[in-house]
């Protein structure tokens, strides 16, 4: 009897946590994309000539797109396919190689970029195929954006 | 025959006429003449390729596993719930593309979705817009993929489930539902208003992909521009009208800057079939971007479904 509540409090923990876990791993992807979508538009002023060029603020958001890859690929769990309203595609788990591949070229451009970048000239002339070939291409293999 | 059985006949024989006359599109505009099908000028290739970035021609019939932007081999399969079409060899060749064509067949294709052969296109090939286009922007068009290379091979046929597989019920859908004409300026409306309204209604048929469509895969009209489901797959587009669920937060500029680099006014960088449509965006001038964009800001505002984030 003893036992038996022990199992059942144990499976249900265990349970719960892979909820947590998943439902926590959709979150924090999310606030992940957020911080990218905040990095850019740091930059994105400078690449209209809307706002002077800064390399400090170029640089970070560089390092943050950098930081993000990295944490990126620990967030995509088996168990995070559905739920929490995630746009994640099921392609991402179907093809999580591919996935993955693309998700290194983002953090290998950045990188590149932040080594190429040292005044406007580099900015202008580097930064629009970053995103260009990053975000758009990104989204349009992997996100599925549904009703809510 | 008894005379029930001869009524029987002549009543079947109608009928099947009946059919053959409504399928046959050519037929119901007949009384229009060839005059329809002929332009008024001589062809502006470089009108042409502005148009045929409007028009996305590229995301359909480039050549399966090309990324380029000037190979019109077709072939790329188009996934839909009335199963998968694969887009014609658009390309100049003379054996498997459009190099042989006229000008004549060039407009009939597009405006009223009828091959040179005189069957029916699907509406896959979205000439319910292509149709607002004047007989001299066709050949514009036409002119300027006969200035792109010649790519040969023909891709395989579509494969669609019953009964959208019979293609002679395109022409009964086309009565039904092809009854567009060339959009004219309105007078009392801007330049670029009639500008934006001609790109986003006619050649770069945005209602196509943004507007909820009925059983027989026709737009719904009241409902247009106001999203719907993804029809080549999961998910849902989102809804351009001017309402709280589609662009009411959005100004024009903002509108522009998407088809220019893909970002929404919250820095998030559009997805799905849009990111191809952006490609083509690109390619047009900023005139022409806020033309767009002054046009959808100025439409009704229609209630649509909210996207998650």
């Amino acid at each position: 009897m003893k036992l038996h509540h022990a199992v059942l409090a144990l499976s249900l923990s265990v349970m719960a946590t892979f909820a947590v876990a998943s439902t926590a791993a959709i979150g924090e992807r999310q606030q992940v994309m957020k911080s990218n979508g905040a990095a850019t538009k740091s930059i994105m002023g400078m690449l209209k000539g809307e706002a002077p060029f800064d390399l400090p603020t170029v640089q970070k958001a560089l390092a943050t797109y950098q930081d993000n890859t990295t944490k990126f690929v620990t967030l995509f769990p088996d168990d995070s396919k559905t739920g929490e309203k995630t746009s994640a595609s099921p392609k991402i788990w179907d093809d999580m190689a591919g996935f993955l591949a693309a998700n290194e070229k983002f953090k290998a451009d950045a990188k590149a970029a932040s080594v190429a970048i040292i005044d406007e000239a580099t900015f202008k002339a580097t930064m629009p195929n970053v995103l260009k070939s990053n975000c758009g291409a990104c989204h349009e293999a992997w996100r599925i954006k549904d009703a809510q | 025959m008894n005379l029930p059985a001869r009524l029987l006949l002549v009543f079947c024989v109608f009928i099947l006429a009946a059919g053959y006359w409504l399928t046959d599109f050519d037929a119901h505009f007949a009384f229009m003449g060839d005059g329809r099908w002929k332009a008024t000028r001589a062809a502006d290739p470089v009108n042409g390729k502005v148009l045929f970035s409007a028009g996305g021609c590229i995301s359909c019939h480039a050549s399966s596993g090309a990324d380029d932007r000037v190979h019109l081999g077709g072939g790329k399969p188009l996934k839909t719930p009335f199963g998968t079409f694969y887009p014609p060899n658009i390309s100049p060749d003379l054996k498997d593309g459009i190099g042989r064509w006229t000008e004549t067949q060039f407009i009939r294709a597009i405006r009223d979705g009828t091959a040179p052969d005189g069957r029916p296109y699907y509406p896959s090939f979205p000439y319910t817009s292509y149709r607002h286009l004047s007989p001299d922007d066709a050949i514009d068009i036409f002119a300027y993929i006969r200035t792109l290379p010649p790519v040969s091979g023909k891709p395989p046929n579509h494969d669609l489930t019953f009964p959208f597989s019979i293609r002679r019920g395109v022409g009964l859908w086309k009565l039904a539902y092809l009854n567009g004409s060339v959009i004219e300026p309105e007078g009392n409306r801007s330049e670029s208003w009639n500008r934006g309204r001609y790109l986003v209604e006619g050649v770069g048929h945005c209602a196509e992909c943004h507007s909820p469509r009925n059983f027989a895969g026709a737009i719904i009209d009241e409902k247009r521009l106001s999203g719907g489901p993804n029809l080549e797959g999961k998910g849902t587009v989102p809804n351009i009208t001017p309402d709280k669920t589609g662009l009411a937060a959005w100004s024009e500029a903002d509108i522009a800057s998407l088809l220019k680099d893909g970002f929404t006014p919250d820095f998030d960088s559009v997805g799905g079939s849009m990111a191809e449509v952006v490609r083509n965006t690109a390619e047009l001038s900023d005139m022409d971007r806020m033309a767009m964009a002054i046009y959808l800001k100025s439409l009704p505002p229609l209630q649509g479904q909210m996207r998650s984030k």
